[in-house]
């Protein structure tokens, strides 16, 4: 490769994307910016409804119409990707871009066997010989621990468990060595004793293969144990982004603390959670000023009339007034 | 204390067979799931008792025993009298709130049904002053009575599956994952909610989850299972801190962390086995590093131990047995 090792493989810039309907257009995403290094695990955190799947989406261009980018840029590895065309996007997808889905079992196509899908993806993407493909299929089966690979090439989705057949989805990302990986809550659907198992394979193949991982996903112990550096949505906007450790022992943002407290720790036992009142606004009643304003402990005048921009703190960013001259 | 709600060695089948004429045409033999296999435990009264395990290991058919909605195959599920001198009533907390509401009722009308039913009040008046009352209860305002399940958030409507259960006057309620399918701010806020129930009203909970951190929050005591039994019970803080059994070990282990993450470990344990064909001995001896011949051929007996715990491992068994004749010796 001849760009230099800094230049970001994914870097999205401002990116909007809207939703017309009958009753308005609704902003599903707001100046979204975010960058992913080679080699990177990019966690994307959020409560239901934040946005987080939506940004996956619509840097693989996979959003449903009429959901479309109304604004900013998508640069995968300095191509500007968000006006290819439908087909060449398509050669994009699985060849640049690998995708892991929630639900691993309805990621696989259940008529036909889990090798035939692998060979297919491989030789779409590859120059490869029927044979070859074969081989290399059996090399990525291994690769993501699936014991006899062998013996498992030619078995039916519904033959492997849960956990498995999300390491046969790992296995159809990886097809085509791509630089970028959009891991769409790949642990969500999996027991916690698996989903251990899925989020080391996953760090693994990432420092092996200098792949990186945008780790879409809501729930902050994958993203504590997985991700290099963390992303906050709410209501469609990031509220901030940093490095992990800094994220998780000192959030900038007050959703972000909000979000921290929330969660039952191992260690200690307390009398009542930390909990924030109210639930997100839905996208077509996003509150003036900060989206989080109404629910925010520590909001002021400032935050209920101007919205605040994303400013850099530490290092990382943080849309926060607090950080940016302070509520009034 | 005394005990709320007490079952004994309670099993339940599930019978699994093919269709009766393939059976025939294939001479295949009738198959049984064991789901729930033997198990017994104690809930205190005002306590809060919790099961814990991965998918599969038949901690939601033991809520559903308890509260009736299967027969036991074996084995009794006995509740102690409540207040009124009959057995404790128990209601049940679904853990899809899209699911357990019906979508065609207005929710006053959900939250009226069992005080109708179960003739709590007498006249309709009365009925729609406690609707009010029960949503106020769970944090609604009493005009959300009007509107019907799909105008409410997900966090909303377990408050609403609360108020319902809550109807019913029980003294019991069996919570099936309650908040597994709420985002973490509004987990919390449930989570809140039912502990200061629990405060006001003296209820005891049956708290049914996959997630050892809301486990940790809830209990007073907590009961592991592993494909239909349970492998180890101890209080909250014992269970924490001194984890006896592998596989309560392993699930400790394998809890993200977000104060400790644990990011450089080799995860290598193997996935729950089939509980159609469990393996035989101890069930869960080909995922247990300490397991060896005796493991393979005999089921290890529940072991008690003296700081109220209770374990079936051999291994912990052995160590138990080899620590106090050290102490015999000295």
């Amino acid at each position: 490769m001849s760009e230099p090792v800094t230049s970001p493989v994914l870097d999205v810039r401002g990116l909007c994307v809207e939703f017309p309907g009958r009753h308005g257009t609704v902003a599903a995403l707001s100046d979204v910016s975010l960058s992913i290094r080679p080699g990177e695990i990019l966690g994307v955190v959020g409560e239901s409804g934040a946005g987080k799947s939506m940004t996956g989406l619509a840097v693989q261009g996979l959003l449903e119409p009429p959901g479309r980018i109304s604004g900013g840029e998508v640069w995968l590895s300095g191509r500007r990707i968000d006006q290819l065309s439908d087909k060449d996007m398509q050669s994009v997808r699985g060849r640049q871009i690998g995708a892991i889905f929630q639900d691993p079992l309805t990621s696989l196509n259940p008529l036909f066997t889990v090798g035939a899908q692998l060979v297919e993806t491989i030789r779409l993407h590859l120059k490869l010989s029927k044979q070859g493909a074969k081989d290399r299929a059996i090399h990525l089966l291994k690769e993501v621990g699936i014991p006899a690979p062998e013996a498992r090439f030619d078995h039916y989705p519904h033959q492997f468990s849960g956990g498995m057949r999300q390491r046969v989805v790992i296995a159809l990302a990886l097809a085509a060595e791509p630089k970028l990986i959009i891991a769409d809550e790949p642990t969500t659907a999996l027991d916690v004793s698996i989903q251990a198992q899925i989020t080391s394979l996953l760090r693994r193949l990432c420092d092996d293969h200098g792949t990186s991982v945008m780790l879409v996903t809501h729930d902050m112990g994958v993203i504590a144990e997985t991700a290099d550096r963390v992303a906050v949505m709410y209501a469609g906007r990031l509220v901030e982004i940093g490095p992990v450790e800094e994220v998780l022992r000192n959030a900038r943002h007050p959703y972000t603390r909000g979000l921290m407290g929330s969660i039952p720790a191992l260690g200690r036992r307390v009398e009542r959670l930390n909990q924030i009142d109210g639930s997100m606004p839905r996208l077509n009643a996003i509150p003036r000023g900060c989206a989080f304003n109404p629910r925010c402990p520590e909001a002021g005048r400032r935050c209920r009339e101007d919205r605040p921009e994303p400013t850099p703190v530490g290092h990382g960013v943080s849309a926060c007034w607090l950080n940016a001259g302070g509520v009034l | 204390m005394s005990d709320a709600l007490t079952v004994n060695d309670l099993t339940c089948n599930f019978d699994v067979s093919a269709p009766w004429l393939n059976r025939v045409l294939e001479r295949k033999p009738r198959q049984f799931v064991r789901a729930v296999d033997d198990i017994s435990f104690t809930v205190p009264m005002g306590g809060c008792l919790s099961l814990v395990g991965e998918s599969g290991c038949g901690k939601s058919t033991v809520a559903r025993l308890v509260t009736g909605l299967y027969r036991a195959s074996e084995g009794e599920v006995r509740f102690a009298p409540g207040r009124s001198g009959e057995p404790l009533s128990a209601q049940m907390i679904f853990q899809d709130p899209f699911a357990s509401l019906n979508p065609r009722w207005r929710v006053k009308n959900i939250i009226a049904e069992p005080l109708r039913e179960l003739k709590l009040r007498n006249s309709d008046a009365e009925v729609m002053e406690r609707v009010g009352e029960l949503l106020r209860i769970v944090g609604l305002a009493p005009s959300d009575g009007s509107k019907f399940p799909h105008e409410f958030s997900g966090g909303q409507r377990q408050r609403i599956s609360i108020a319902r259960a809550l109807a019913g006057e029980p003294e019991f309620l069996v919570c099936d994952e309650p908040t597994s399918a709420l985002d973490v701010s509004v987990q919390a806020q449930i989570l809140n909610l039912m502990r200061k129930l629990q405060d006001e009203m003296g209820l005891t909970y049956l708290f049914i989850s996959h997630d050892m951190s809301v486990v940790r929050h809830m209990s007073d005591r907590i009961a592991v299972m592993y494909l239909g039994r349970i492998v180890e019970e101890a209080d909250t803080e014992t269970l924490f801190a001194n984890p006896r059994h592998p596989y309560t070990r392993l699930l400790l282990e394998t809890i993200p962390d977000i104060a400790e993450p644990k990011r450089h470990r080799s995860i290598t344990a193997s996935e729950v086995p089939s509980p159609l064909n469990p393996p035989s001995g101890c069930t869960f001896h080909p995922r247990c590093p300490l397991a060896d011949g005796r493991c393979k051929s005999e089921r290890p007996a529940m072991r008690n131990f003296a700081d109220g715990s209770r374990a079936a491992c051999h291994r912990v068994e052995e160590a138990a047995v080899a620590t106090a004749k050290a102490i015999q010796a000295a």
